[in-house]
């Protein structure tokens, strides 16, 4: 009993330690975590093989690379279709290479969408031509993101420093 | 004016931080990988931030009474019961003070008689001998051995007691060496005070600080309640170290001299500084864990990343420090660290900094992101490629 208890603690903490950084090298989290790095490789290829872990992404604070860089939250309205509830219609809008996310919610809307685009235009036209044309949809409303100020647990825009001094 | 003849001879006798040389080569060096720095590398949890705000905004900028806030006196008494089985009266036997370090200070103050020999445990944080000098006692440096994970023995000790012995400091988790003491080892030195009237100053600063094994305070041992003065405080435990808050709790009557001391000289601690730690003591356990949690796993890493550097290290169980051996390398801890601050942009604090007998080894802190842990550890084994040595 105590094994497992175990055995999960260390997985959730490889995988915390992933979702906080996923360049640390099976070698450093060997060492972080106190296994063999061998163990930890097969760990991570067992999390992949059973879609636990999904994929690695870079976090990208854009708005310094190009400033006309968009993203919008579109929040839709839908009519759900007996049997196959919002799935259908879920997977109509997450094909779009343009969806970076999308959720069902709770609340006074359905489905919410993270678009993001080259331009303000462009995300109009996509939800003009694209989401609203949808049979289901009832609705939508579009709102720009005009400055992320945090995403995935990083603020973005400060860089920290060290600013400690030396007291033993 | 000679100055020399009107300050006080027990003030000019006493030595300044040997340290303060060392980290004065490192003002001024560029792209130094620094691993020297005591205290937590993360910010204080921001709902405590937000209690200190919140304090300030409600203008509450008063003094508080002498002993500190009576709610966070309380907050204490609750939290050593909790966490470390300790039974205090938060209304008389805990006063807040400025760090642990005014704790210290008031210990040996209320305490000490001019004669009176103070025993410290060496490796240790380097105030324990110079508050003793200053309030005219001696200290007694007794020496820690690698070979018994740097704990303080019941025989060490017992050589170390005269008739003059007061006090007997017990730096555990210990700065630098990350030694701890558990239940056994205590009750041994407790076998050893006991039909004495020897006190005990227990620096409980790195107490949530222990990785694999509880703390244990002297005070929850039998026999020692009566003899013990807790020493702590947010620096360590909450990320507060700039804060300059901490408390003792002790018997009765010690902490009512005490006071007296710490009403004299600094009146209370920090009004907004004692709101924070209400807030911490309330609401900061999940914010202790995470840290510790943290700090385990650069401790892991790092003392993994020296092993196989071929550096042999103690298994450090507390504080956010590792302790290595270096007398492989044939040089005095100074040479060695100056040799790696100047020759490969390496700071490590040198072991003779906690004591003559922390030289052949090196103090390496964690208080840093694995990814800076990561370049210093290249840094050593160029080091130890170049053979320079």
């Amino acid at each position: 009993m105590r094994e497992k208890q175990t055995l999960a603690k260390n997985m959730s903490e490889l995988l915390r330690l992933l979702e906080n950084d996923s360049r640390l090298s099976a070698e450093t989290l060997a060492l972080m975590l106190d296994k063999e790095t061998g163990d930890i490789k097969k760990m991570i290829e067992d999390y992949q093989d059973s879609g636990v872990i999904l994929g690695y992404k870079t976090l990208i604070d854009w708005d310094k690379v190009d400033d006309t860089h968009v993203s919008a939250l579109i929040e839709l309205k839908i009519t759900p279709q007996r049997d196959r509830g919002y799935d259908h219609v879920a997977q109509k809008i997450y094909n779009y290479p343009e969806v970076e996310s999308l959720y069902l919610m709770s609340g006074s809307f359905d489905l919410a969408v993270m678009i993001e685009g080259r331009t303000m235009r462009e995300v109009a036209l996509f939800v003009a031509e694209k989401l609203a044309t949808i049979e289901d949809v009832t609705s939508t409303a579009t709102h720009f993101v005009l400055r992320r100020y945090k995403d995935k647990g990083v603020v973005f825009g400060a860089i920290p420093t060290d600013e400690r001094g030396n007291v033993v | 004016m000679d100055y020399s003849k009107i300050l006080s001879s027990n003030i000019q006798s006493v030595k300044p931080s040997g340290i303060r040389k060392f980290f004065d080569l490192l003002t001024g060096m560029k792209d130094v990988v620094a691993l020297t720095v005591g205290e937590p590398d993360f910010v204080t949890p921001w709902h405590i931030r937000v209690a200190a705000i919140e304090s300030l905004e409600s203008g509450k900028t008063y003094y508080t009474s002498n002993s500190g806030l009576a709610e966070l006196r309380e907050e204490i008494a609750k939290y050593l019961n909790r966490r470390f089985d300790l039974t205090y009266d938060g209304a008389s036997e805990i006063v807040v003070t400025v760090g642990g370090s005014e704790a210290i200070d008031l210990t040996m103050r209320a305490l000490i008689e001019p004669g009176d020999e103070v025993i410290v445990p060496q490796p240790a944080f380097v105030c324990y001998g110079p508050i003793a000098e200053m309030a005219h006692g001696v200290p007694v440096y007794v020496e820690t051995k690698e070979e018994n994970q740097f704990k303080l023995t019941a025989d060490e000790l017992r050589a170390a007691i005269t008739p003059k012995t007061k006090l007997l400091v017990l730096p555990f988790p210990n700065n630098p060496t990350g030694a701890i003491m558990t239940r056994e080892d205590l009750t041994a030195i407790a076998e050893v005070l006991k039909d004495t009237n020897i006190m005990v100053l227990s620096d409980e600063i790195y107490g949530e600080l222990t990785y694999g094994k509880e703390h244990v305070s002297p005070a929850s041992i039998e026999g020692m309640w009566e003899r013990t003065i807790v020493a702590s405080g947010f620096s360590k435990t909450y990320a507060m170290t700039g804060w300059r808050l901490g408390y003792l709790a002790a018997p009765q009557p010690l902490a009512k001299q005490m006071l007296k001391i710490h009403q004299y000289a600094i009146m209370c601690a920090p009004t907004t500084s004692q709101f924070a730690a209400v807030d911490a003591l309330r609401n900061g356990d999940n914010d202790v864990e995470k840290m510790r949690n943290e700090y385990n796993r650069r401790r892991r890493y790092l003392v993994n990343g020296l092993r196989s550097l071929g550096i042999e290290c103690f298994d450090p169980e507390g504080s956010f420090y590792v302790f290595p051996n270096i007398s492989q390398f044939d040089m005095t801890s100074e040479a060695f660290c100056e040799k790696l601050l100047y020759d490969y942009k390496l700071a490590l604090v040198p072991g003779t900094a906690f004591g003559d007998c922390g030289e052949g080894f090196v103090r390496i802190s964690y208080a840093y992101s694995v990814e800076h842990i990561s370049k210093a550890l290249e840094r050593l084994e160029q080091f130890i490629n170049d053979k320079k040595f």
